[in-house]
């Protein structure tokens, strides 16, 4: 099933998510159309490490989303360590200190249930390793407003537990190995 | 019309009533982040939904202060963020040390663990004989929890680390007697600070501030309020005075982005320009 057009791409991982974005994002080509927002879980003291790697193996820019700033297309945005991140009605990016969910800030979950809402379901969701259950709820959300989800084959993941948890819980349109990700948004951006 | 449009409805009920009924104005709060607190409120008082914790908000009158700290976020830490009160000893305080008399107004204290935070920098520094702070917040409990000075004796010892990265003098034990499970802060370190309930929604300028902290509130506001607590912030200080922000804080989406210079980027510094002051 492909529907769409697809407005967003939000992405969620947690344990080995490093070397996975690492196999998915630099395969974005210039010009790709949507905004992508990633989630990942990392300790509050790593400041912007994260987009910094990102950013020199990229060719879309990457830098951490800053409260109030509007989302851009062709860009990669990436949570701030310490911070939930969310996607406000008028597709700003807002942060919050609110308590951590499934034991984690930022979470999957906090981001993909605004990001649903905010795209009305007009939005690709993507669930990659992980070792505890955060993004389950994030992505049955957003497949509930007719959004298009993916999660890693647990098979080629680190830490298998969130996409699989993703899997059983009947909430996953496409189960996919990193290679065959950047492939697919590419493909499915460009049907718009 | 889809569940989530039917939960926005919900949300726009209960924050009317909040201000309709009890006087407390989440109306500009930022909307993302507001309604998941909303959600968590229901269950929180025993309601299915949060439609069923309307009737209650408009006929109970003491449910308004039982909700308000569940919607405002009290969560912080002494010392949170010790680069930026290192920042703050080095690059602010020495400047502000020219001034006999100094106002510092913390606005968003929740429970206070950032106001003794700098109390204890003022001592250091030298400044606590002319300095005062003021300490507001919305939240009538977490400001007397503030007063109070008592904090669980489990995080103190993250404290301690973050005071001595703050470029702390001594060590944190200096200012607080243990009791049982708890950490009384030294009583003297409130000698200087004015507890106050002030909103940022509604209330307007009350002192000429030298300093300004405001960490980690402005995000739960939406454009609207965002630039009006920056105005009032604005309108609140001396010439050249000092506003320090949360770390993930600009004021790039903001109006006033031409009105202050940046004194430290990364630990969002700002000061008041001259009137003026060219823009760089």
């Amino acid at each position: 099933m492909t529907g769409g057009p697809w407005d967003a791409v939000v992405m969620g991982c947690s344990a080995g998510g490093l070397e996975v974005l690492r196999a998915i994002l630099p395969r974005l080509p210039t010009g790709f159309p949507l905004p992508v927002v990633v989630v990942a879980h990392t300790s509050a003291d790593t400041g912007n490490l994260l987009a910094e790697l990102l950013d020199h193996c990229c060719a879309l820019p990457v830098a951490v989303a800053e409260d109030k700033a509007p989302m851009n297309g062709g860009a990669i945005h990436v949570a701030p360590p310490g911070y939930h991140l969310l996607i406000e009605r008028d597709l700003t990016f807002a942060l919050s200190l609110d308590a951590k969910v499934c034991n984690v800030r930022p979470a999957i979950d906090v981001l993909f249930v605004s990001a649903a809402e905010a795209f009305s379901g007009r939005l690709i969701g993507v669930l990659l390793t992980g070792a505890n259950e955060d993004g389950r709820a994030g992505l049955a959300s957003i497949k509930a407003l007719g959004g298009l989800t993916i999660a890693q084959d647990p098979d080629t993941a680190v830490a298998e537990t969130m996409p699989r948890s993703a899997i059983d819980a009947g909430v996953v349109d496409h189960v996919l190995a990193p290679s065959a990700i950047a492939g697919f948004l590419l493909a499915n951006a460009n049907s718009r | 019309m889809k569940d989530f449009e039917i939960q926005d409805i919900e949300v726009d009920l209960l924050v009317e009533a909040l201000y309709r009924r009890h006087g407390y104005d989440f109306r500009n709060y930022a909307r993302a982040s507001l309604k998941r607190r909303v959600a968590d409120l229901a269950p929180a008082f025993g309601c299915a939904t949060v439609s069923e914790l309307i009737p209650r908000v408009l006929h109970d009158p003491e449910l308004g202060r039982q909700i308000v700290p569940k919607l405002s976020v009290p969560v912080t830490d002494m010392f949170r963020d010790p680069p930026v009160f290192l920042s703050l000893r080095r690059r602010v305080l020495p400047l502000l040390a020219s001034y006999p008399r100094l106002n510092i107004w913390q606005a968003g204290c929740a429970s206070g663990e950032e106001v003794y935070s700098l109390a204890i920098l003022l001592r250091e520094e030298g400044l606590s004989e002319r300095a005062h702070i003021y300490a507001t917040d919305i939240n009538d409990v977490a400001l007397a929890r503030a007063e109070e000075g008592v904090f669980p004796l489990r995080l103190l010892k993250d404290f301690s680390t973050n005071y001595l990265k703050a470029g702390g003098q001594h060590s944190l034990s200096h200012y607080y007697h243990a009791q049982y499970d708890h950490a009384r802060l030294d009583p003297s370190l409130r000698e200087n600070i004015t507890f106050a309930r002030h909103n940022l929604a509604s209330d307007g300028v009350f002192c000429e501030a030298h300093l300004i902290l405001c960490r980690n509130v402005l995000i739960y506001f939406d454009h609207v309020l965002q630039n009006r607590a920056l105005r009032l912030f604005h309108d609140s200080l001396v010439r050249q005075g000092f506003m320090c922000l949360g770390n993930r804080e600009s004021l790039q989406f903001s109006e006033v982005v031409e009105d202050f210079a940046v004194t430290d980027h990364e630990h969002r510094i700002f000061r008041k320009r001259l009137l003026g002051e060219p823009t760089p």
